[in-house]
Parts: structure tokens; C-alpha cells; sequence
């Protein structure tokens, strides 16, 4: 019988939980007290960027019933049930708790005031914004942010991304005292100044006054803040308000052994609200730990939780700041060494053994881009050079030493996955060992050790150009060469191959050079393209018309049937929304194409590395729930880009609501219908390595939205490597999905017009390919089996039935002696 | 002898099939450098008689022709297949003869 787990807590934690378990036998339950899907609250701050809560949003959970804005309000540990706060029931026979933790308000009197917020949900900071557009103050605002840890530096900067001046009280002599010593706070307080920060160290509040619209704040200190705004981000507390009559931690949390699970052998906590043997902690990396640890004991799986690596590496306000190990030499004996360049803005701690042989530990700030050598070095013996007056921090790292701690991935496993072949650059380690899908910090990492594993990242598209394809592309474009032969003259060597002849053939056709199979173009084409028809097993080719949106007439679909009829071949739907007709021999394309196009059919380009199909529901046209026009929209684009030559297949879908009908998510770009308009996502792939695509843009109009896809498929076909898909570009893009959004969205580059422009050009440019053939006599006499005998079929082919239909005979192999 | 075409219908770079009254298929390319070559136009890895659609080129200085199927390079020269060696096609003579190519 299907066992039940109920999760209650839907945050950072809970989430990854329910997607570990999501394919298991459970059948699971979550409980989440905010209305809105679960969002990444370690990145909260960026929410004031956009106001934006989609761009905030984890992976939708599949498998599981979420009940949003339904708080658990009791367990019933005896009937093993769980109430929700609308009276549903429901019993368990694993319940997960994944609370989270709440705010720590210090009990300064005035804290209850309007205009005093806390710092730690998207509704708060949607107050807080509700609090400093209502402030009726002349030029810039006031705050004061209570707590000048990772927290309170982080609401500072949301504040000031609100047009907020913030105060910045912190009751410790420094900024950032858990993970910063003195020198590195001394440092990150000059830095942060610079911002329009003002920091008041070793004081408090210790009153909170109204004072007609304003706030009034009284420092220990005798200082007074005239404010219109207060962000109390002093720290959390573990979340235990759900009394399950469980013991607690002693600083809280509900008290857990290494296996996360309480006294209740039926009842886990994880995260925040959990006391893995006695210790909470406040980040998500242990919570994420903790989530694999439950999900592992209720696979039947004895894993335990092996103690957290408090390491972090964040960039506050754009200054980086990373502490790691003993960041403050509390180990016995430990010595520092320090180098502190106030020129530079730079400072960097080493924490080593007494006999300065082992790392212990390190503060960074202002550079922490030595983070992801240092870290793993933690407890091993520390290189000489380091020691050094500007040592280099590029030293050997011990096998076992944890690359990835997120999801504790040491270097060995990451050698063995790149030596054994598994993996060739750092999209494939993402893939099979999980390093560099967390937090991400150690992805330059994981290119060095590709490069010291001897995995030459070398871009050469072949042994005939030394240029990456995007280079190639950029050389193509800016000397306007427009054949393989000058090309190769100038910038290769050889005669070209079968890798780099279909590529620039590709680049060329990406750059409006005409048609095809013109004279010059036409011995660079892969077979596909060379007779624009898909080759099969033995010898024929298969046809696509294309089908707009893959909405077709009877009168069309009657004479596709009639094509196939008269010609034998073998028909079948595809997944995209079209008809696939097999069987055709070399002289029989040109017969079935000019009744296709004479019946107003063009190609599909079902051959090409080119625009594939745009999917569609059938939209607000006929179904209850749409809430667009799904259909009329993936016509236009799929009209739009019809012809469009890229790296690789572009596939696209439309969905007309948020039940996504037409699979959008897995496509190149999909597009998703709002009640306000159009979402936009990109990166997604099915086949080999599944993705779900990306959210770039939300709720725009149609005009945007076709902007917006324009920029994102030039610049793709500009900077991507030769058959890579947008999936695989977008996972080895620098800077990921936020930099694509700078750069097609924000404009950062300046490039969008010339994008733009280049998307304009192909679309006027844009002309049927199979007209051109059937158009010019010297491309038709081109697609004949046998040049001395036109019209004579391969003697090869033939065919047999089966379930009613012709297929091919297999075709023998003798000579092959292997 | 079979008449294959006109010298003038070849195309550096690309090949052609022929058909010999013997149902042997035979697939000619011509080569940027004015060379022709005659090859057995069975690809031997699918069975599929499709060399003569393949991309010509070269692999570090030898003309090759990969078959459509699976990507297997084959000597123009030669007929062997620098993937697997001990796997090759027959060639053929091949002439230009009054600015007619045939095989003899």
C-alpha cells in the first residue's frame, strides 16, 4: 500500500526534499503557510530588482499535493495525523518537519510600531515597500536595519535598492562578527560606507518612537535616527510554534539525531527548525544535507548527517566576503597569517596549526576569489607558498578534499568522473556527480580540474580551424566572407571535414547568405540538408511539411494523405505537432514536394539545424481554462523563425495557461500564457539530459515577448559552440541565466539592436527552400539515385508491409569483417 | 565501360552515383584539386548505398569521403576506413575520356 508522507514547511529545505522523493513510491503531502510556491529566500534581497516573485521561484514540485496558505496547526502523534488550519486532516506515516526558523526581534520597546518590519519573506519586503513609498519625505529616504550580520547586510542592500539611506546597528564591536574577524570587518565597513551605508557598531536600539510620519530611533550609544523605515534582521530562531510535545534543542530547534529524526521514530525535522544532535543551523546548505539524509532513511537508506561545513562566500553590497574552517583561531595554538592591503581594498586571513602545517581556516573580504582553492584545503597540510608574502594560492588539493559542498563532492569523485570519461567539461560533471548545481561557488574550480585532468578545453571547431564556432561566427560576420573556400584561405587549413563544412555552411546560412544549395554552399551540406529531406537507415529519406502551431485544414491533411498514398510512404505523427512521411527515394522528393507546395505546404525543415516546430494547446480558442491565444501565437512564431539556421534544432511550444499543455518547458524557448500575458523560459530539452527550461522574462505583452525571443535566439546562435543546444550554452554560459537576462533583457552589452536588426533581416530575407529547388532546374537535376541512369531507383530499397504499411527491408552487411 | 556523365556535371568536392549494368553501384567524386576517385557506393557499416552523398574533405591532408550514416571516414585513394582498418570498400578506375568520365 502507498505509504504517506506529510511535509509541513515549504521553504528552501522542504522544497529540495519533495524533489528528491518526487519519483519515490511516497505519496507526499506538503503543508505551506505563505500562498505563493516555494522561492529562493538565500537570494530575497533581489527581489526589490524587479518585484518580480516568479524570478524568485524554485522548481515547480510535481508528484506531490501542495497545499499553499494552509498552515499545519497541530500533529496528532497518536492518530498520526496532521491538521491543517482549514480543518483538513490528514494522516501520515512520515512526517517531515521543515518550519524554517522566524526573526529574532530584540525586545526594544517600539518594536510593535507601524513602519517596523522584519526581513525574511516576500511579504515583508513587499511591506517594507508598502512603508517607504507611503513615507512622505523630500529626496532620499531613512531606515535603520537592526543587526549587521550576513542578514542585516543583505536587507541593508534591499533598502537601498528601494531608495532607502540605511543605518546599519550591530550590537558587536564589527560588521558581520560570526564570520568576519576584526581586520576583515575593519575593511568591509570602509567598503560598505562607500555605499551610503552608515554603520554603528557595539551600540543598540534601546527605543523606538512615532513621531508624526516619522520614526524616531534611540541609540545606547545617545545617538538618534530619524527614520522612516525599520528592518529588524538581528538573527533567527529555530521554528518550533507547531508543538508536537518533542523535546528541543538546547538553543532551540526540535532535537534530532544524526539521522534527523526526533524521538518519534515516524517524525523528521530538517533545516532551520532542526537540532541535528543539540546544533541548529541557519544556512541552507546543512538543510539541504539534512533534506538528503531523510530522503535517503525513508528510501530504507542509513545515511547520517555529517556535520556541516559553515563555509560561506557571498558577495554583500558587491563587496565578496568568504570565511571558512576557524575563520577566528579558536583551535589551540593557531596562528594567523594576515595580509591587509587598504590600497587594494583587499584583505585575507589564513588560519594555520601551531606548527604551521595545517589550514585551518581563513577570512577573505574584498577578494574571494581564492575561496574555491582555499576551502577544500581545510584540515589538510597547507602548501608553503601560501605562507609566502603573496603567495599563490593555486596549489595541489588532496584527493579527498570536498569540492562541492554543497553536495559534499570530493575531488576524487570529480577526477574519476572526468579521467574514466564520463564527463568532459563542466556541464557533463554537473550532470553525473552533482558539483556545481548548488551555490555554484566552485565551478572555476571544477574548470581546473578539468584542465589539470589534461581535458583540453580547447575550442577548435576541427584540425581545420583553430577558432571556436562562435569565433568563426564572429569572423564571418565582421569580414562578410560569404564561402567555405575564402574562409578557410584565410583563417584555416586543409580541405575541411565533415565538422567544420556543415558548421560554417551553417554560420553562413545563420548570416542571410542566400539559398542553401546554392552552387557554392551546396558540397558543405550534411546529407539532410543536401537534399532537405531526413536520410533514413537504408537510404531513403523521410518528409516534413510544415504545419504551423500544428494546426492543419481537412484539405491539407486529405492531400498530405494523398502524398502518401501515391507515393507509398510510410506516415506517422510526430511529437512535434506534425506528419513525418517515410520511404522517399532521392528522385521522388522533388515528385512529392511539388504536389506539397502546389497545395501551399512549405518545408519543415524537420532536416535542418534550424527552427523544428513551435507546439501549441489549442488556447482561449476552445478551451475552458485558457487564458490566451495559444495557437494564434505559435503560428506567428513559429512563422517567424521558420528557416532560421542555428548551432543546433530550435524547438519551441506555447501553452495557453499554467497547465501547459503543450510541454513548453521542455522546449528551446516556451512560452506560457498569464492572466497579464506571456512568461518566457529558455534552456529547456528533452531527449539525452532532460532540462526544464528557464523563467527569462514574465507577464509581457506579445510585442516584448517576440523582442525578447529575437534577442535571445541571435545571441545564441552567435555565441554557441557547434551542435550545442540552448541547454546546454545556457549551463555553460559565465554569469548563467542572469547574465543572458543582462544581455537580452537589460541590454548590458549593447548589442540588442544589432540583434534585433539581424532577426529582421532573416525574416525578410526568409524564403521556402523546397520552392527554390523545384523553381531552379540545375538544384533539381541534383536529386537523382543514379547520374547515368535518372529515374532508375537504388535497387537496394525495397520494402515489406506491416501493420499496413511499407517499411524497409534490413539491408545485409557482409562486408564488414571487424 | 559505363558512361558516367559529362566531365563539366561534376562538382569539386562532391560525389555522384553510377549505376553498371551489373547492379554494382559505384560513387565518383571529384576533388578540389582535380582528381577524380571511383568508390563501391555501399557504405559497409549500414548496408545503405549512400557514400556518394557524403561530405568530402580531408583528415590531416587525406582526402576523405564520411559516409551520411554514421560518419565513417573513408580514403578516396584507397577505400580504407581510417575509423576502423580492417573495414574497406573496393575502388574503381575511373577516367576522363573526350570530357566524358566513365569507368572502364
Amino acid at each position: 500500500m502507498t505509504q504517506t508522507l506529510v511535509v509541513i514547511g515549504n521553504g528552501m529545505v522542504g522544497h529540495r526534499l519533495v524533489e528528491i522523493l518526487r519519483d519515490s513510491s511516497w505519496r507526499i503531502v506538503v503543508f505551506g503557510e505563505e500562498s505563493r510556491p516555494a522561492y529562493d529566500r538565500v537570494a530575497l534581497s533581489s527581489y526589490v530588482d524587479t518585484w518580480n516573485s516568479a524570478d524568485l521561484e524554485l522548481t515547480p514540485l510535481t508528484g506531490c499535493e501542495l497545499r499553499l496558505g494552509e498552515k499545519a496547526v497541530s500533529v496528532d502523534r497518536e492518530r498520526r495525523v496532521v491538521v491543517g488550519a482549514s480543518g483538513v486532516e490528514v494522516q501520515y506515516d512520515a512526517l517531515v518537519l521543515a518550519t524554517g526558523s522566524v526573526p529574532f526581534v530584540p525586545p526594544v520597546p517600539g518594536r510593535d510600531l507601524p513602519g517596523c518590519h522584519v526581513y525574511r519573506t516576500i511579504d515583508d519586503l513587499d511591506e517594507i515597500r508598502a512603508t517607504v513609498q507611503a513615507a512622505d519625505r523630500p529626496g532620499r529616504h531613512s531606515g535603520m536595519v537592526l543587526g549587521g550580520g550576513l542578514l542585516g547586510l543583505e536587507a541593508a542592500n534591499a533598502l537601498r535598492g528601494m531608495g532607502v539611506s540605511p543605518h546599519v546597528v550591530e550590537l558587536a564591536p564589527r560588521l558581520m562578527p560570526i564570520q568576519v574577524d576584526e581586520g576583515g570587518a575593519g575593511l568591509l565597513k570602509r567598503l560598505v560606507e562607500k555605499l551610503d551605508l552608515t554603520v554603528h557598531t557595539g551600540t543598540s536600539a534601546s527605543s523606538i518612537e512615532r513621531d508624526g510620519s516619522r520614526l524616531i530611533a534611540k541609540l545606547a550609544n545617545g545617538l538618534e535616527l530619524d527614520l522612516d523605515v525599520v528592518v529588524f534582521s538581528a538573527g533567527i530562531r529555530p521554528r518550533t510554534d507547531l508543538d508536537l510535545g518533542l523535546e528541543l534543542g538546547p538553543r532551540g530547534g526540535y532535537l534530532v539525531d544524526s539521522a534527523c529524526r526526533t524521538a518519534d521514530p515516524r517524525v523528521f525535522a530538517i533545516g532551520e527548525c532542526a537540532a541535528v544532535e543539540g546544533v541548529a543551523y541557519g544556512l541552507v546548505a546543512p538543510g539541504y544535507a539534512m533534506a538528503e539524509v531523510v530522503a535517503d532513511q525513508l528510501s530504507g537508506g542509513t545515511k547520517v548527517f555529517p556535520g556541516a561545513d559553515v563555509s560561506t562566500k557571498l558577495k554583500l553590497l558587491g563587496v565578496d566576503v568568504a570565511s571558512f574552517g576557524d575563520a577566528h583561531a579558536v583551535t589551540e595554538g593557531a596562528l594567523e597569517v594576515v595580509v591587509n592591503n587598504a590600497v587594494a581594498g583587499t584583505y585575507s586571513k589564513l588560519v594555520v596549526s601551531d606548527d604551521a602545517k595545517t589550514l585551518l581556516g581563513g577570512v577573505l573580504v574584498g577578494d574571494a576569489s581564492a575561496y574555491p582553492s582555499l576551502r577544500p584545503l581545510v584540515g589538510k597540510e597547507v602548501p608553503a607558498a601560501l605562507l609566502q608574502p603573496g603567495g599563490s594560492v593555486d596549489v595541489e588539493m588532496p584527493a579527498d578534499a570536498q569540492v562541492c559542498s554543497c553536495h559534499a563532492v570530493t575531488k576524487q569523485t570529480i577526477t574519476d568522473a572526468i579521467q574514466s570519461g564520463v564527463a568532459c567539461d563542466v556541464a557533463e560533471l554537473k550532470a553525473c556527480t552533482k558539483a556545481g548545481t548548488g551555490c555554484g561557488s566552485c565551478v572555476p574550480m571544477l574548470k581546473k580540474l578539468l584542465t589539470d585532468c589534461g581535458v583540453e578545453q580547447s575550442k577548435a571547431l576541427c584540425e581545420h580551424f583553430t577558432y571556436s564556432r562562435a569565433e568563426l561566427f564572429e569572423i564571418v560576420r565582421a569580414t562578410r566572407i560569404t564561402t567555405f573556400t575564402a574562409l578557410i584561405e584565410k583563417h584555416g587549413s586543409g580541405r575541411g571535414c565533415d565538422i567544420c563544412k556543415p558548421a560554417v555552411a551553417s554560420i553562413l546560412a545563420s548570416l542571410n547568405n542566400g539559398h542553401i544549395l546554392g552552387e557554392a554552399q551546396v558540397s558543405l551540406q550534411d546529407t539532410n540538408d543536401r537534399f532537405l529531406a531526413n536520410l533514413q537507415r537504408n537510404g531513403t529519406y523521410s518528409v516534413v511539411p510544415r504545419i504551423p502551431g500544428g494546426e492543419i485544414t481537412p484539405e491539407k491533411l486529405i492531400v498530405i494523405g494523398e502524398v502518401a498514398r501515391d507515393f507509398g510512404l510510410y506516415t506517422k505523427i510526430t511529437g512535434g505537432q506534425r506528419i513525418d512521411l517515410f520511404g522517399a527515394t532521392v528522385d521522388q522528393l522533388p515528385q512529392i514536394w511539388r504536389r506539397l507546395v502546389d497545395a501551399g505546404f512549405e518545408s519543415g525543415h524537420a532536416y535542418g539545424k534550424a527552427l523544428r516546430t513551435v507546439k501549441s494547446c489549442v488556447g482561449t480558442t476552445w478551451c475552458r481554462y485558457g487564458v490566451q491565444d495559444s495557437v494564434g501565437l505559435a503560428i506567428e512564431l513559429e512563422l517567424r523563425y521558420r528557416g532560421l539556421r542555428s548551432p543546433h534544432k530550435l524547438k519551441s511550444a506555447v501553452s495557453g495557461c499554467a497547465r501547459e499543455c503543450a510541454e513548453a518547458r521542455g522546449k528551446d524557448f516556451g512560452v506560457i500564457a498569464t492572466e497579464n500575458g506571456w512568461n518566457l523560459y529558455v534552456g529547456g530539452n528533452g531527449g539525452f539530459t532532460p532540462r526544464h527550461a528557464d523563467l527569462l522574462v514574465s507577464d509581457v505583452d506579445t510585442e516584448t515577448l517576440i523582442k525578447v525571443i529575437d534577442r535571445f535566439l541571435m545571441f545564441y546562435i552567435r555565441t554557441a559552440d557547434r551542435l550545442q543546444r540552448t541547454s546546454a550554452w545556457l549551463e555553460g554560459l559565465d554569469g548563467g541565466l542572469d547574465h543572458l537576462r543582462e544581455v537580452v533583457v537589460d541590454d548590458k552589452l549593447g548589442i540588442c539592436d544589432e540583434l534585433e536588426a539581424a532577426m529582421a533581416a532573416h525574416v525578410s530575407d526568409y524564403a521556402d527552400e523546397w520552392r527554390g529547388v523545384l523553381e531552379d532546374p540545375e538544384k533539381l537535376a541534383r536529386f537523382t539515385s543514379f547520374v547515368n541512369a535518372p529515374g532508375t531507383p537504388d535497387p537496394t530499397i525495397s520494402f515489406r508491409a506491416e501493420r499496413g504499411q511499407r517499411v524497409p527491408v534490413q539491408l545485409g552487411i557482409p562486408e564488414v569483417v571487424r | 565501360m559505363t558512361v558516367v556523365c559529362d566531365f563539366e556535371r561534376l562538382r569539386p568536392e562532391q560525389g555522384v552515383a553510377a549505376l553498371l549494368p551489373d547492379g554494382t553501384q559505384v560513387a565518383v567524386f571529384l576533388t578540389a584539386d582535380g582528381s577524380l576517385h571511383a568508390l563501391d557506393n555501399i557504405d559497409p557499416f549500414s548496408g545503405a548505398a549512400v557514400l556518394s552523398r557524403g561530405i568530402v574533405g580531408d583528415r590531416g591532408g587525406v582526402p576523405v569521403v564520411v559516409s551520411p550514416v554514421y560518419k565513417q571516414a573513408f580514403e578516396l585513394a584507397t577505400g580504407k576506413c581510417l575509423d576502423e582498418p580492417s573495414v574497406s570498400v573496393a575502388v574503381h578506375q575511373v577516367r576522363v575520356r573526350d570530357g566524358v568520365v566513365e569507368l572502364p
